[in-house]
């Protein structure tokens, strides 16, 4: 079943300028985007920076205003912000990329696990620190330390403690931001780690945004690849790493570091003639402003941006 | 440059408004002080109705924005009012104070920056020693000192005890003016005050230059000149040097006000005639025409001068020049 | 024989640069500590070192010894670089050495550039500092010529630019143009992909090596990212808590990984077949807070008898040219096979 369907989402942030600060014109951060969320799967949203990724996902959450297109969150449009029951909002939650800003240093972690609770839930202060404690076990962290400030907290757990935020309210779909970039490589895995057992647990769907084509084959079911605000592909992990369609994605996948030291010559080799194939083909894969086409469906799961038949 | 040229307009735009607001508070200003403009000009004892149709004649009885546009075209003409006290134009008993207190503040400016880069540079580049800390002293003291009690100790202890500097006037009389002894006069009739307000106002400087080198120092640019080859020195006159005195170049603009605040006090405890020693004169005799004058005069200096700010800062940092 | 032995890590009689026994120590509140202790390596002409760690390793520690940058921290041992100790130069003469012979590539390359400085100057400072004899209009020549070098296009227009105008990858070009102005012997990269877009990082990474067999420099790359250690080192030092763990040609450290952190490292990323992820427990201590006794990985490692690990671990050589420390290695285990997917996955 789909959780949530997003059809032609534009963002577009105008451009000032001009003594008397005009708009001029558009930044297209989001030009154009569907696709479709199945619950309980992890839906990978790839892209470079400047690609629109960030933006989609804060689109769907509510933070950008929507320009155009449509929002559909468990079966109800949501597009416009009045449409936002609480009761969608709090199954919608977001996990935000960097752990050591987006936790308020002068609040205790039980304020900070606790916040939204207070505004949905009307708990006993009881109540509360008992489902704080609960939280803040289930993400593995001691639940004596609730009464601890965010900068006695590394890293990982710092972003552990975002989580709990995040899963306060048993939402059904969390839109991961970067969630680990900002990590260490062993800090990264237990996030990771972490976030596939709650997806499990409790029926999770997540909306996986990264740059890292690596931990994204690792953690999501299906990929679209995101590139000047328009999907270039979109398909299951399979499609995109095995059978890369546009330029663009087989570029993108070339580039990810051969983890083999045998085999890198090979890897240099191919790299080249990838990006060869990039420099003679681009004007088939993109129009004449550098944008991706509509999206083909080319198999049932696969979808790629290729410019209509004749 | 041409997205300079845009800030700079776009820029120069937005006074016009603070002048409007400025001139706008001023005229409402005047309307509240007892009296108007008949008042200094005639004789008390003349009978009421004849002083009602003079008013009627120099169109004071007319609505307020005739009024005050009236009072605005007079000020783009030159005309400020009458005196009560000098009983002339204004715009003449102004017009040498200004230029006496454009001196006074240029020669404090100069003063100013004198000691606060050297000592803004020291305290910044050896920060934590010994220099650094009696650098630092000196600002509290300066931040804790009153400008009207230094300026006095200053002509206490140079005027008078040490007899070094004149203690009043901006010329010694007699000077022939326009020749050379009149100038030097006037120079030297302007050092003491100068560098009274010059000691205090740098402090601030003095500080923020200090921060700003601190800070700079720290930058990874800075490992990135070392990782090239570069000496010490040349880190810090190419690199450090150069990017913290840029926000101290902009802050040139709003020294002004400043200099405003400090020269009513010093100009007073001098007895130089400048704008400032004016205005304390005017406020006491209630010399309002000459008030407002005065007021007005020096809001015009601030504004313009947030606006060189500005533009120092649009010409020296690329980084604003694109926005 | 396709392994040389450049490849198989035995040090060739005059190594470019070699490090002997050296440690550098911050201090904190009244005392110091040792961030990077007792590390001894070498690198050769035409060869790249990775150094490979976590944040807290050590590793940028010990690059900016190497290069003498440190403000404020006390650096003991010898660095021989073409067999002359440079700990022993004064200031003038090491100011002679860097940006000329040896040269840095750093990680942030919006923060690395001056803000306020046409970018053809920051270069050009390079070379009007060590070759100050060319004529202004030479030098901008050269500068040209290595932005053309480092695949800048339009050099002439970006020569008069400024660093907030240009993309993260351009001004990753301006950094490494810096750096390879005067062809130095001795190129040390510090995370030089780490805040790039991959493929930016491809090309620059590629840039690096091409660079290098240019000038035949020695190269110490360090990084994060195992990935691009593979790609791009001959040799690998895998460091933690301020020690090299373990060290080895790069074929034999991803194929046969021996310390239990290098293990640890290779299985927390994701590779081919591998449903999850291995965690290593605790955190790397603060500098203050390292075990300065022991195995400094034991208290990461519970599991593993304390018998396991040495009282005073050092470096063994277990095939000519690789070595590890301690000998806990010999009894390391994952607690969870699933976790041990192997590098290359079963495929």
């Amino acid at each position: 079943m789909a959780i949530l369907e997003v059809t032609n989402l534009k963002v577009y942030f105008p451009i000032k300028a001009g003594i008397f600060n005009r708009t001029v014109d558009y930044v297209r951060a989001v030009d154009g985007v569907s696709f479709v969320l199945e619950e309980g799967k992890t839906y990978g949203l790839v892209g470079e920076s400047g690609s629109g990724k960030t933006t989609t996902g804060r689109a769907i959450i509510g933070l950008e205003k929507v320009t155009e297109g449509k929002i559909v969150f468990q079966g109800k449009d949501i597009t416009k912000k009045r449409a936002r029951t609480r009761e969608l909002n709090r199954n919608m939650q977001m996990i935000f990329q960097d752990p050591y800003s987006s936790l308020n240093p002068k609040k205790r972690v039980l304020d900070i696990v606790a916040e939204p609770l207070r505004n949905y839930e009307h708990l006993s202060k009881k109540q509360e620190k008992m489902r704080v404690q609960e939280l803040l076990e289930l993400v593995g962290l001691s639940p004596e330390s609730i009464l601890k400030y965010p900068h006695e907290f590394s890293g990982g757990q710092r972003q552990r403690i975002g989580i709990a935020r995040a899963i306060a309210l048993k939402p059904k779909l969390i839109i991961a931001d970067e969630p680990v970039s900002a990590l260490d490589v062993s800090v990264q895995a237990q996030v990771l780690n972490f976030m596939k057992d709650i997806q499990k647990e409790l029926g999770l769907t997540y909306l996986f945004i990264s740059h890292d084509l690596g931990i994204v084959k690792h953690m999501c079911d299906e990929i679209a690849i995101m590139y000047k605000g328009r999907h270039v592909e979109q398909g299951t992990k399979e499609d995109i790493f095995e059978r890369p369609q546009h330029i663009y994605t087989k570029r993108l996948v070339a580039a990810i570091p051969e983890i083999n030291p045998r085999h890198r010559e090979k890897q240099f080799q191919f790299r080249k003639e990838v990006e060869k194939e990039y420099d003679a083909a681009y004007d088939d894969y993109f129009n004449k402003d550098g944008l991706a086409y509509q999206l083909q469906k080319i198999s049932d799961t696969h979808l790629v941006a290729l410019p209509e038949k004749g | 440059m041409k997205f300079m040229w845009k800030f700079i307009v776009r820029r120069i735009i937005i006074t016009f408004p603070q002048l409007i607001l400025l001139s706008v508070l001023l005229f409402l200003m005047a309307q509240a002080m007892p009296g108007d403009a008949l008042t200094g000009l005639i004789d008390p004892n003349v009978p009421e109705e004849v002083k009602e149709q003079r008013r009627e004649e120099l169109g004071l009885n007319d609505p307020w924005h005739v009024r005050y546009v009236d009072w605005v075209s007079g000020i783009v003409k030159g005309d400020l009012g009458q005196s009560f006290r000098f009983k002339m134009p204004v715009t003449e008993v102004v017009t040498d104070r200004v230029i006496n207190s454009f001196w006074l503040s240029l020669v404090t400016l100069v003063f100013t920056y004198l000691i606060a880069v050297p000592l803004g540079m020291l305290s910044g580049r050896y920060n934590n020693t010994l220099l650094d800390s009696a650098i630092t002293t000196y600002t509290y003291i300066g931040f804790a000192t009153p400008i009207f009690i230094f300026a006095l100790v200053m002509v206490w202890v140079f005027g008078y005890n040490l007899g070094w500097f004149p203690t009043s006037g901006s010329v010694a009389p007699g000077l022939e003016p326009g020749t050379m002894e009149y100038y030097l006069s006037k120079f030297y009739h302007l050092l003491l005050p100068a560098l009274s307000m010059a000691l205090i106002q740098t402090v601030s400087t003095v500080q923020y230059l200090r921060s700003e080198i601190i800070d700079t120092k720290q930058k990874d640019f800075i490992i990135t000149a070392r990782a090239k080859g570069a000496s010490e020195s040349r880190v810090y006159n190419r690199h450090i040097f150069r990017n913290s005195i840029l926000p101290i170049a902009a802050f040139f603009g709003y020294e002004i006000t400043t200099l405003i605040t400090g020269s009513i006090f010093v100009e007073r405890i001098f007895a130089y005639p400048g704008m400032g020693q004016l205005f304390i004169e005017s406020v006491l005799l209630r010399d309002f025409s000459v008030v407002n004058a005065v007021v007005l005069l020096f809001g015009i200096a601030m504004i313009l001068g947030a606006l060189l700010s500005d533009i120092i800062l649009s010409i020296v940092d690329p980084r604003i020049r694109i926005k | 024989m396709q392994t040389s032995n450049r490849v198989r890590g035995i040090s060739v009689e005059n190594p470019l640069l070699q490090i002997n026994h050296l440690s550098t120590s911050f201090r904190i509140g009244d005392q110091y500590y040792r961030a990077v202790d007792d590390v001894s390596l070498s690198v050769n002409k035409n060869e790249v070192l990775g150094i490979v760690g976590e944040s807290g390793s050590g590793k940028s520690a010990l690059a900016y010894s190497i290069m003498r940058l440190h403000n404020r921290a006390k650096i003991e041992g010898e660095i021989l670089f073409r067999g002359k100790d440079i700990m022993t130069l004064k200031n003038s003469e090491m100011n002679k050495l860097r940006g000329n012979d040896m040269a840095m590539i750093f990680q942030d390359p919006l923060t690395a550039l001056n803000p306020l400085m046409p970018v053809g100057n920051q270069i050009g400072e390079t070379l009007l500092l060590h070759q100050p004899n060319i004529s202004k209009h030479e030098r901008k020549e050269r500068v040209l010529e290595l932005l053309h070098l480092v695949g800048i296009p339009r050099p002439n227009y970006v020569y008069e630019q400024f660093p907030h105008e240009l993309s993260g990858g351009m001004r990753q070009r301006i950094v490494i143009a810096i750096a390879i102005a005067n062809k130095p012997e001795l190129l040390i990269a510090d995370e030089p992909t780490t805040a790039l877009d991959v493929t930016i990082q491809a090309q620059i990474l590629d840039l690096i090596r091409e660079l290098k067999e240019d000038m035949h420099s020695g190269v110490i790359l360090i990084t994060h990212d195992l990935g691009v250690v593979a790609e791009m080192a001959d040799r690998v030092a895998v460091m933690y808590a301020g020690e090299i763990v373990e060290i080895a040609d790069v074929v034999s450290l991803f194929e046969n990984p021996l310390h239990p952190y290098t293990r640890s490292l290779l299985n927390s990323v994701p590779a081919e077949g591998q449903d999850r992820l291995h965690v290593i427990q605790g955190i790397v201590p603060a500098l203050q807070y390292l075990p300065r006794e022991g195995c400094r990985f034991r208290e990461r490692i519970p599991w593993i008898d304390p018998s396991a690990h040495e009282e005073h671990p050092e470096l063994h050589e277990v095939e000519p040219g690789h070595f590890v420390r301690c000998t806990c290695f010999k009894q390391f285990y994952f607690p969870d096979k699933r976790e041990e997917a192997g590098i290359y996955g079963n495929s």
